[in-house]
């Protein structure tokens, strides 16, 4: 219960804050919405919201494919060179940590650039980055569900006439979507929350939110931060919320199934 | 031209031979059935069939086409599997369409297509269900009239009784046997259930540790069985293992746990010495109070296990060799538990097995 207050009570007092009519943060002076209006007319944060969610919906499709064969790979070839490499190289962003990944990235992004003079460092890099260590989570995810699918399913498909390539996206693709919609949410959220690795990577013309609101808070913390806060929890939990339950759906279909 | 052909198909996992060069002929119109205890490689063979596996050696034929090399769509064969396998997101319907899809025929004929085979297996209102709303009879149907919606020559079926229970299975069997009928595709069942081959086959093949032991007739493979393997797999048996000797009249068999030597049906040829064995199935055997005239083995009764159509009466003889007869009706209800009793049988109704 400590441990959930210590984690809980902040959120709620900053959501509670968010309304808050005065200036400063911690003296309550009434309802207010006033934060969120002059939230809309700030344009910096604007943009980096923006550039948020593009960077984010683009890393998380990158990864939903990458993660997908990669998930694919892992759990359809029993054996193949490298097999047990290929394994740990996935797992390992995982618990690699982050300023390690941000700044081994930036290092191979800058040695590309003085070599091919590509890519620029910006939204290209970020993307690329959050779609690198997204696309391990999502693969951990699909060979979660490939190992719990029915092979049978595919060869009955096989059986009634369906070429291999209408078997994946008829049959499999279909069967294991809840993990490739909770993938995607995923390595979305991963990637909406992210600033270690998007401040190493990023260029000058490129700025997150979490970059933009980690600097403004670094000249002071304004109500504005709370509302936009609020706001962005509202995002995630949606996302969060969304991803539990199609999960959760799929799961009461599957022992509703076999009960009968 | 028999519809199926296998000719000497053979298949190994690693070290075990799953499949060990068998042969196989399929008439047109039949319902075959492949009978075999778990893992003796009947479902292989079916695998191999439908082009899930390929055999390592042998070529498979279908209605004169060889198809070894061909990959399961290609095929013209359909499978029922043990699991359904129903496509959990689709409707019944969107099931029954499935090869129907693949085919690219026009949605009229589909659909048309889909009533009729819903009709056929009696689903006609569960168009719309999913699978995970059905029952296990109901998806058995849903699953049999998928894999028959395109018209296959041969239809594969993976123990597709094995999942219901004992009453449905009795009904569905009759069920299955009268589709058969109406569609006239040739139907091949695996099955480890030798109640389900014997029941609604025309034709049975016995498999054992890769090969098949003994091809025929329900009738004939229950009352001649081949070996000691089939009498002792196919149903209730009595299994003596002896010695020949020349008898009374023509040839007896020595048992270690009779008195006397065993009669041996007439017409058994083969050399004085040699060692049988004498398969008596439990309803030949005859049990009286007082002795017969004639041969008959002195046991008592051990116990009497009660069935409802009749009863199981298991016998002990003094040497401690066990004997089972079956008698119908409330037969049994004269003979106590502990009763001497006599046993015989006619000595033509029993077989005499050298393999």
């Amino acid at each position: 219960m400590l441990g959930f207050g210590f984690l809980y009570a902040p959120i709620v007092l900053l959501v509670f804050y968010s309304f808050n009519a005065s200036r400063l943060v911690t003296v309550w002076a009434g309802f207010s919405t006033r934060w969120y209006g002059a939230l809309l007319h700030d344009g910096a944060f604007g943009t980096a919201a923006l550039t948020s969610l593009e960077v984010a919906a683009m890393a998380a499709a990158l990864s939903l494919v990458l993660g997908t064969c990669a998930g694919f790979g892992m759990a359809r070839f029993a054996r193949f060179p490298g097999r047990l490499v290929f394994g740990f190289a996935l797992l390992a962003p995982l618990v690699v940590p982050e300023v390690i990944l941000g700044l081994s990235l930036l290092l191979l992004f800058v040695a590309c650039q003085s070599w091919f003079g590509w890519p620029s460092r910006g939204m290209l890099t970020i993307t690329v980055a959050h779609a690198t260590f997204g696309a391990c989570f999502v693969s951990v995810l699909v060979r979660a569900q490939l190992a719990g699918f029915d092979r049978a399913l595919e060869e009955a498909a096989l059986d009634l006439g369906a070429r291999p390539w209408t078997v994946l996206t008829r049959i499999t693709l279909p069967g294991i979507s809840p993990a490739l919609v909770s993938g995607w949410l995923l390595a979305f959220t991963l990637s909406l929350d992210d600033l270690v690795i998007a401040s190493f990577v990023t260029g000058p013309s490129a700025t997150t939110l979490p970059m933009a609101v980690f600097s403004s808070v670094r000249l002071g913390v304004s109500p504005e931060i709370n509302a936009l806060a609020t706001l962005f929890l509202c995002v995630v939990f949606l996302l969060v919320a969304l991803a539990g339950w199609l999960m959760a759906r799929d799961e009461r279909r599957r022992l509703f199934g076999r009960q009968v | 031209m028999a519809l199926l052909e296998i000719d000497g198909a053979s298949k190994r996992f690693g070290a075990t031979t799953a499949v060990d060069d068998v042969s196989l002929n399929v008439e047109r119109g039949a319902f075959y059935a492949l009978l075999g205890p778990s893992g003796c490689g009947k479902t292989t063979l079916l695998r191999m069939i439908a082009g899930f596996e390929t055999p390592d050696s042998g070529r498979i034929f279908i209605d004169g086409i060889d198809v070894t090399g061909l990959p399961a769509y290609a095929r013209p064969v359909n499978m029922m599997f043990q699991s359904y396998a129903l496509f959990p997101h689709m409707d019944v319907a969107g099931n029954i369409a499935f090869g129907l899809r693949q085919e690219r025929l026009d949605r009229r004929r589909i659909a048309a297509r889909v009533d009729e085979m819903l009709a056929l297996v009696q689903m006609s209102g569960y168009a719309r269900r999913r699978p995970h709303e059905l029952s296990g009879g109901q998806r058995q149907r849903v699953a049999l009239a998928r894999a028959l919606a395109k018209m296959p020559k041969l239809l594969l079926l993976d123990a597709p009784l094995a999942a219901l229970d004992r009453k449905l299975r009795a009904e569905t069997r009759l069920e299955l046997t009268g589709i058969q009928e109406r569609v006239g595709i040739t139907f091949l069942v695996v099955t480890h259930d030798q109640e389900e081959a014997l029941s609604v086959a025309s034709c049975v093949a016995v498999m054992d540790r890769g090969r098949v032991v003994q091809t025929g007739a329900p009738a004939e493979i229950y009352e001649r069985p081949a070996s000691r393997l089939v009498a002792d797999f196919v149903g209730e048996v009595n299994l003596f293992e002896g010695e020949l000797t020349a008898g009374f009249n023509g040839l007896a068999l020595v048992v270690a746990g009779f008195r006397e030597p065993v009669p041996l049906p007439c017409g058994t040829r083969l050399p004085e010495g040699a060692a049988a064995a004498l398969a008596v199935r439990p309803e030949k055997v005859v049990l009286s109070h007082a002795p017969p005239a004639g041969f008959a083995i002195a046991a008592t009764v051990s116990s009497i296990g009660y069935l409802g159509g009749g009863s199981i009466v298991h016998l002990a003889t003094e040497q401690g060799m066990a004997l089972k007869a079956y008698l119908p009706g409330a037969a049994a209800s004269s003979f106590g538990r502990g009763a001497p009793v006599w046993a015989t049988w006619p000595p033509d109704e029993a077989v005499v097995l050298t393999q």
